[in-house]
């Protein structure tokens, strides 16, 4: 109770310095969650894309429907799988007539082959998944060729990846440096009051007691600042949407929240290691 | 009760590496009032410090009140700290608290139910002669006061041992005599005290037991004295 009490004097006591340090916190981590919003997006565009992964074995001229049949059955119980359709002749033709409306005079009879199209579950779409599901289906006789845009698919993962790999590399950068950013204004806290500290260790008071008011207002800071640069990204989205038109996602409730642990998680690091240095030293 | 023994204190940053103190015994009993003295850099500071445990010794041992430098955990020295009064030459008070302020602030920050923070502090206050100043920043008052002031607050936990490290030294003579007073009332209602000073006067004017060091050495240690002439006779 005391140390709530204490922390939030230092906010009255020098509010100037606590709006500093806010801002800060709250500009590295608007720095953080405009790229964790690019991220966020670029991950949403990847899972419509992936949605559109898709294996097509093609069945050769003259296997009776009921093998095929047979066959589909099969394959939709792969645990990779979502659906299996099976396409024929003449359904290939009115897809090709439809997909390429232009040159539909150009298709005539069924030269098309039939087809199975296979659709696979979310979390199964990555190369090396489609590439054993397609060995699988290879393994039918009556399947001539399987088609399923294997570099295309590859390319895709590749960006992923390194999407992913920049996000988390430029996240820790940012928090770092909000760390950091903390750290020296909780550090400048522990300064100012270098004195009372001094005068609390004299008379007893152990180091838990000193440290927590600072944990308690660098916590505290790291929330503000948390929520600060959520309005902030959120802003920063709005106006993007307005001037580029583009549909951009915000995050949902529970990454919101995280992003405010997250910032009192920094808070409370920075702080705990400033005051512990400090701590050390005298 | 305080026990130093053979105790040197080496600053590892010190010009030279020279010794601070070198092969220091001597003890503290309960109840007993001990001047430091000695010339500037003699020492005894750093007696005070190890007393206090703000700093370790570089070898030998100081035990007070059952802790001793060898084993004591970092954690366990505020306990150690509870049961000892200390005072400074320069008041060491926060000036954006009250006298009763400042005197609280020993308790509060010891975890003292807040319900007997007012006795204990106006208790404290009467005890050094500043009850009507209260509720006076230190800015407000005069250096005696000031002193009182933190006098008060090295009580307020009923220390049993009162370090004071030049208490006096920016104090003009009236105010001197008024704190060496308060140091005599609580060393005669049984508070062992070890105060560290320059004013070989008020040395002079009391037959309380004077350890004098010079370069880290104890040169004189008056409690030894009528041994040597016992032998001598």
């Amino acid at each position: 109770m005391v140390s709530i009490q204490t922390a939030l004097a230092a906010f009255k006591r020098s509010p100037l310095l606590s709006a500093l340090s806010i801002t800060t916190i709250a500009f590295s981590l608007f720095a953080f969650g405009l790229f964790g919003l690019v991220a966020l997006n670029i991950r949403d565009a990847l899972q419509r894309v992936e949605e559109r992964v898709e294996i097509r074995a093609f069945v050769a001229d003259g296997t009776p429907i009921e093998q095929i049949t047979a066959a589909s059955d099969e394959i939709a119980k792969y645990p990779e799988v979502l659906k299996v359709e099976i396409v024929t002749q003449d359904q290939a033709l009115a897809r090709a007539r439809k997909e390429l409306g232009e040159f539909s005079d150009v298709f005539d009879g069924q030269f098309l082959p039939s087809s199975l199209d296979v659709k696979l579950k979310a979390g199964f779409r990555d190369p090396k998944t489609v590439r054993k599901v397609v060995d699988r289906v290879k393994g039918y006789d009556f399947v001539d060729d399987v088609r399923y845009g294997e570099e295309w698919i590859a390319q895709l993962y590749r960006l992923r990846n390194i999407a992913g790999a920049a996000g988390i590399a430029l996240g820790l950068a940012f928090a770092a440096v909000a760390i950091i950013i903390i750290g020296a204004t909780i550090r400048m806290a522990v300064l100012a009051r270098s004195r009372e500290i001094s005068i609390m260790r004299l008379v007893g008071a152990t180091d838990g007691f000193i440290r927590r008011p600072f944990l308690i207002e660098g916590s505290i800071k790291g929330v503000l600042g948390g929520l600060l640069a959520l309005v902030l990204t959120y802003l920063a989205m709005r106006v993007l949407d307005q001037y580029l038109h583009f549909q951009t996602a915000f995050f949902d409730r529970r990454l919101a929240t995280l992003g405010v642990v997250f910032g009192a998680l920094m808070g409370l690091l920075g702080s705990a290691v400033s005051v512990g240095r400090h701590l050390r030293r005298v | 009760m305080v026990r130093f023994q053979k105790v040197t204190k080496i600053y590892p940053r010190a010009a030279g590496g020279a010794a601070a103190l070198r092969d220091v015994t001597f003890g503290v009993a309960k109840g007993e009032f001990v001047f430091l003295t000695g010339p500037s850099g003699a020492g005894k500071s750093t007696i005070l410090k190890l007393l206090y445990m703000d700093e370790r010794p570089s070898s030998g041992e100081v035990r007070v009140s059952g802790f001793s430098s060898r084993d004591v955990k970092r954690r366990e020295i505020p306990e150690l700290r509870r049961k000892l009064g200390i005072i400074f030459q320069d008041f060491q008070l926060l000036e954006d608290r009250t006298a009763e302020g400042n005197v609280a602030f020993a308790l509060e920050v010891i975890g003292t139910p807040k319900s007997a923070i007012p006795n204990k502090v106006s208790r404290a206050l009467t005890q050094v002669g500043l009850a009507s100043k209260a509720r006076a920043y230190p800015g407000e008052l005069s250096g005696g006061e000031q002193q009182r002031v933190a006098f008060a607050r090295a009580l307020v936990n009923d220390p049993f041992v009162l370090i004071a490290d030049e208490p006096t030294g920016n104090l003009d003579e009236r105010a001197t005599r008024g704190i060496f007073q308060l140091l005599r009332e609580v060393n005669a209602a049984g508070t062992a005290v070890l105060m560290a000073t320059h004013n070989l006067e008020l040395v002079r004017s009391s037959d309380y037991r004077c350890i004098e060091l010079n370069h880290g050495e104890i040169v004189f240690d008056s409690a030894e004295v009528p041994a040597i002439s016992v032998e001598m006779d």
